[in-house]
Parts: C-alpha cells; structure tokens; sequence
C-alpha cells in the first residue's frame, strides 16, 4: 500500500510542480503585494497597509480626506460584469444553433464546418480585433456601404463604444461557446428528437423540452468559457473601446504601467479573480440543483 | 385504414442513389396486428418511418382513413411509434416520459395525470412511476416506451423491432403482453421484425418484404402453409425445395411428377399456371418417414439429429437432393432409424406449395 501511494504522489508530481510554481505561486505573490505600498516608480515598498484593498471601492478626497466611493472604478467593474455576460448571452444565441447546424450535417461536412469555426481562433487575437475595427470604423465595410447606398448621411459611431468591444469579444470567443454545445450535441441521441416530434412536440416545443435540456452541460461550459476571458478582456476592449471604455483588465494594466500603483493592481486582480470564482460557483450550484442526486 | 399506394423510397443522388422500396402496396385494416417482416435492409424499417413521417417517400402516397398523411408534419400525423432503442427520455422520469405526448397536445393537466395513472396501470409500472429512465431494467424500459406511444391514444401504433434488445425469455413474455395491450386498447399496430417466428406468433396478418418488395401479405397460418415463393419458404421456417413437372392444373391445384416419377397433387400460387418445370415447397414437419409402397421419394438416411423436441432425419434423394423430415418426439420411443439405412419419404396431397417462379 505504501509503495502504491508513494507511486501515486510520483505520477502527480508533474501537476502539482506546475500548480505550485505557475499557479499558486505568482497568486501568492499577487496576494501579498496588495497588502504592500506602492513604490515611487513602480514595484512595492515593503510596509504593510490595506491602503490598495480600501483603493479598490473608495478614494479619499485630495483636499478634504472625506471617503467616497469610487465612482470610476464601480463603473469599470459594472461594465465589465455587464458586457461580459452580454458576450455570454450573444455567444450563445449565435453559438447554439451554429452548432445545431453542426451537428446535424452528414458526418463527412462535420469536420469541415468545425474546421471553419476554427481556424479564425488560431488567428492572432490582434489581427482579429483589428479586423473587426476595420469594419465597424467610420470609414469601414459597414459605414462606406450604409452611406453608398444612401441609408445613412453620415457614418454611425460603432468604434470606440460599449457596443464594439461586445462585438469584439463575441466574435473573438464564438469558438469557445460553439465547441462544447456542439460535443454534447453530437452525443444527443436524435432518434430522441424523432420521439418528440412523434409524441406530437412542434419545432419550438422540442428544442425546449428535449434538446436544450440535453445539451445543457455543453451551453454552461460554453458560457463560463465565453464569460470568464471575457471579464478579464484586456486586447479588445483597449482596442476597440479606444481607451474610453475601460474593462478591468485595462484597469489592472493602468495600474502597473502609468499610475505605478503595484498593490491597487494586485487588489484589483485577486477582485477579478473573487468575481470568477463566485461565477463558477454559482453555475456550479444551478447544475447541482438541475440534476438532483438520486438515492442509488 | 391505412392505404399504403406505389410508395418508392429512393435514398441519396446519382451513382450512391439506393432504392429501399420499391413501388410498395399495402392495405392495413381497422384493429389489425400487422407485422412487416423482412432480413434488414428489406426497407421494413424505410416503410415504418415514412408511415411516421420521419422520410418522405419519393413517390407514391399514404392515406389514413382516407385522409393524406403525406401532407401532415411526423407531429400532427395521429400515428405513435415504440422505437427499437426505445428513445426514452433521460432528462425525465417514467411518469414525465409518459406525459410528454399528452403535454404536447395540450391536454389539461388533471386529465394528462389520470391518463398517466392508467397507461402506468396497463404496464404494470406504477411502483416506478418517479424513477429516472436510467435506473429500470430493459424489459421496464420497454414497458414505458409502450406506455407512452400508447398514452395519448394514437389511431395506428407503429412498433419498430422493439423486442429485439430483451433477452429470450421475456421476449417470450412481451409477445404475449403487446398481443394482450393490442385486443384490450383495439388500437391497429404495425409491427416491424425480423424473427419470422415473433411475427407468426402475434399477428393477424404478415407483409415479407425483401429488398423494398413485398412478396406476401396473408394470414400467418397461410405464409407458413403455402408461401408464394421461393424467399419467403426459405425466410419463414425450414423447408425442402424440390424441382417438379406441372403435369396438368385445375382451381387451386395442380398435378406434378416428383423426379422419382411419383405423382401427386400440390396447391398452387395465384399466379402460377403454367404447366412444366416448377419448384415446390415440402416443410419438414409435414413429411413423414415411410417404408412401403407409399412413398413419394427415396433415399439414403445421412443424419438424424435430436433437437429436444423432435428429431430431424436428413434424406440423400436418389436425385441427389437433401431432403429433411421431422418428427415429434414421444417419451420412451427411441429413432426407429439409422444412419446408412433406405428411407421413403411421403406427404399428403395439397401439402406441397408450387413456387412462383
């Protein structure tokens, strides 16, 4: 038994040495930082404070030192919850029936199709961003059509809104919704959707009742794969926000380049990181109480 | 009821194009046990989904008390079908499975919870009524997947091969159940197998089909007495085919010559009436062992096989031809015959069936 459980450790050892070392590690480092005080020109002072953590939420005011919250940073975090589960919510609506598509073509196109979804999420993520500004900016595709075609006079603001970086980040993360609906949906069983439509379930009755129940599992992965990059989005919206429209991630970036404030940095991430974990958990839970344990 | 009319059911396009039916006519009446039986790949299975709507046949038209089934989408069409993988629900509970066609047309709830209780009732399932699907046996499975085509009271029941995943013994008992749930709900089932001896046992009628034709639809009693043809003698049952000369035919028999140069009388196909070369159809369990005068045939005694309840004699003809007699088997009597030993053969008159060519 010793021996056994000696081999065990030694097959894990590769896992845990990755975990310790690239996970736990720098998590730590991050973690202890954001109770230091930030250094004149970057990096920490070695003096404990909880000055960041208060920084995160509140600002004291220069002249007077009365607090208030703050505003700037509330409005970040709302935004990046907001537009994140937007993504989610768009991935999704667009996701779910491409993957449908998928897997009800003949098995031969399948590959094919999933190849198509692919490929665009083996491009370099900038060149994709840069892509879709050059279609939603005022002198791109869209605009230059709108206005050729005498629909519109003068170009709409697309670029450098809320709207964009949404765009941006459901068409950078369609790949990550669309791959896990369509694995569970080419393991439904389809002569279970015959023996809907059999049982008299219209097109709409038998998607509800039959095939989303069934694929499910794939529609939460997919959601928390789209949602948890998404909040912490640093590319897109920096790109196609055009610095107006911060997410937390540039926040966090701020804070390590030009405000030379490490512990607000550090608090903000360890704050990115307590949002995703409370995400999870929460989907964990719905999972949970969708599938009741029987007692066998 | 169901008038089934010159149905063709062409798969794919140009060269991969393959024909499951071919121009198939069919009559199934009101109440009927009606069993389409068939070696897979017969398009017995082809022919049961176009009925339910899941294929669109290329030609051809399918009307159901007169009324076009083609036209109406696999969920309006008043037809519920028992799968063969059964396609229960997984995601739902016996009495959720059960509910679901019942649901779907809208029927108020007291009225769906009543008729769950007694579709539970008639399968003997109410004890499992909130078990998940996953944790009953095949053979309950089964049960519930009858349930719940039978729930919400379909005109026609289509049931594709579903005892072919239980074991013997309770395929032995299902057959007798589905024969009971047919006469007690009166509805008309349309049954597809491929065990010619299920579908003997339970139906009122029999369609053999074989590749995407249908050869005979009669009684089960007149498939096996006097099959049409060569495939179905040789698909339903064991039986001896001998090559014979028509000498002369009257109504619905015909004289022939056995190649030993006995002559005897054997029924007819419909179409068959021509006189001369012919082949005929002898089951085993018809002829007897004969060592008089009698006999039609002779030969060398090659095997005698025992088989529990009978024992089966394999005949060398003097033509060379294997011949095989069956017979009962009584306590206490031992084979009265040997291998080596000269054997004849005989059967009645009218037992042996002229083939169509």
């Amino acid at each position: 038994m010793a021996a056994q459980a000696e081999r065990r450790w030694l097959l894990l050892s590769p896992a845990l040495l990755i975990l310790t070392f690239a996970a736990s590690g720098p998590l730590l480092i991050v973690l202890v930082y954001s109770f230091l005080e930030a250094g004149d020109y970057g990096g920490v002072k070695w003096v404990f404070t909880t000055d960041a953590w208060f920084n995160v939420v509140a600002e004291r005011d220069f002249f007077d030192e009365t607090i208030k919250i703050a505003d700037a940073h509330v409005s970040i975090f709302w935004r990046s919850v907001k537009l994140s589960l937007m993504t989610a919510v768009a991935a999704f609506i667009i996701g779910f029936p491409t993957a449908y598509f998928i897997a009800t073509r003949a098995e031969k196109s399948r590959d094919l199709w999933m190849l198509l979804i692919i490929i665009p999420f083996w491009t370099n993520l900038l060149i994709r961003t840069f892509a879709v500004m050059e279609i939603i900016r005022n002198e791109g595709v869209i605009n230059t059509l709108l206005i050729k075609f005498g629909i519109i006079e003068a170009p709409i603001q697309i670029l450098f809104t809320e709207f964009a970086i949404m765009l941006g980040m459901v068409y950078v993360y369609l790949p990550l919704m669309v791959l896990p609906i369509y694995a569970s949906m080419e393991r439904l069983d389809f002569t279970l959707v015959e023996a809907a439509y059999d049982l008299y379930g219209t097109r709409m009755r038998v998607l509800r009742r039959v095939i989303f129940p069934l694929v499910k599992p794939g529609v939460i992965a997919g959601s928390i794969l789209v949602f948890v990059p998404s909040l912490g989005a640093y590319v897109t919206p920096r790109v196609l926000g055009g610095g107006k429209q911060l997410m937390l991630g540039n926040l966090i970036e701020l804070q390590f380049g030009q405000g030379r404030n490490w512990p607000l940095g550090a608090a903000l991430s360890i704050t990115l990181l307590a949002i995703v974990m409370i995400a999870l958990m929460f989907y964990v839970r719905v999972a949970r109480l969708e599938e009741p344990q029987h007692g066998q | 009821m169901i008038e089934i009319s010159n149905i063709t059911q062409t798969f794919g396009k140009g060269r991969d194009a393959f024909t499951a039916l071919r121009d198939v006519s069919l009559t199934i009446r009101e109440n009927e046990f009606f069993t389409l039986l068939g070696p897979s790949g017969c398009g017995k299975t082809t022919l049961l989904r176009s009925i339910a709507g899941f294929v669109y046949p290329t030609a051809g038209t399918i009307k159901l008390q007169g009324e076009d089934l083609l036209t109406l989408p696999p969920y309006s069409r008043p037809v519920n079908t028992v799968f063969q993988s059964y396609a229960l629900f997984p995601h739902m509970t016996v009495a959720q499975n059960i509910a679901f066609g019942l649901e779907m047309l809208n029927q108020p709830g007291a009225q769906v919870k009543s008729s769950v209780n007694e579709m539970l009732a008639l399968v003997q399932m109410t004890d499992m009524a909130d078990r998940k699907t996953s944790q009953i046996s095949g053979g309950q499975q089964q049960r519930v997947a009858l349930a719940r085509a039978l729930a919400p009271k379909p005109k026609v029941l289509l049931l594709d091969e579903p005892l072919s995943a239980l074991d013997f013994k309770l395929r032995k008992e299902m057959q007798i159940e589905l024969k009971r749930l047919q006469t007690e709900t009166g509805i008309t089932f349309v049954f597809v197998t491929h065990d010619q001896e299920e579908a003997l046992t339970m139906s009122d009628r029999i369609a053999v089909m074989n590749e995407g034709r249908i050869l005979q639809i009669d009684a089960p009693r007149a498939i096996y007495d006097h099959p049409a043809e060569r495939f179905v003698a040789d698909f339903i049952g064991e039986t001896n085919f001998l090559e014979v000369d028509v000498l002369s035919v009257e109504a619905d028999d015909a004289t022939i010559k056995l190649t030993s140069g006995a002559t005897t009388t054997a029924r007819r196909a419909d179409t068959n009436s021509a006189t001369g070369q012919a082949t005929i159809a002898v089951r085993p369990e018809h002829a007897t062992l004969s060592d008089d005068a009698s006999a039609l045939l002779r030969g060398t005694l090659e095997d005698v096989i025992y088989s529990g309840t009978d024992t089966h004699y394999h005949i060398r003809l003097q033509d060379n031809c294997r011949f095989v007699v069956r017979k009962q088997n009584h306590p206490g009597t031992m084979e009265a015959h040997t291998v080596g030993h000269q054997a004849g053969v005989f059967f009645d008159r009218g037992v042996a069936q002229i083939l169509r060519d």
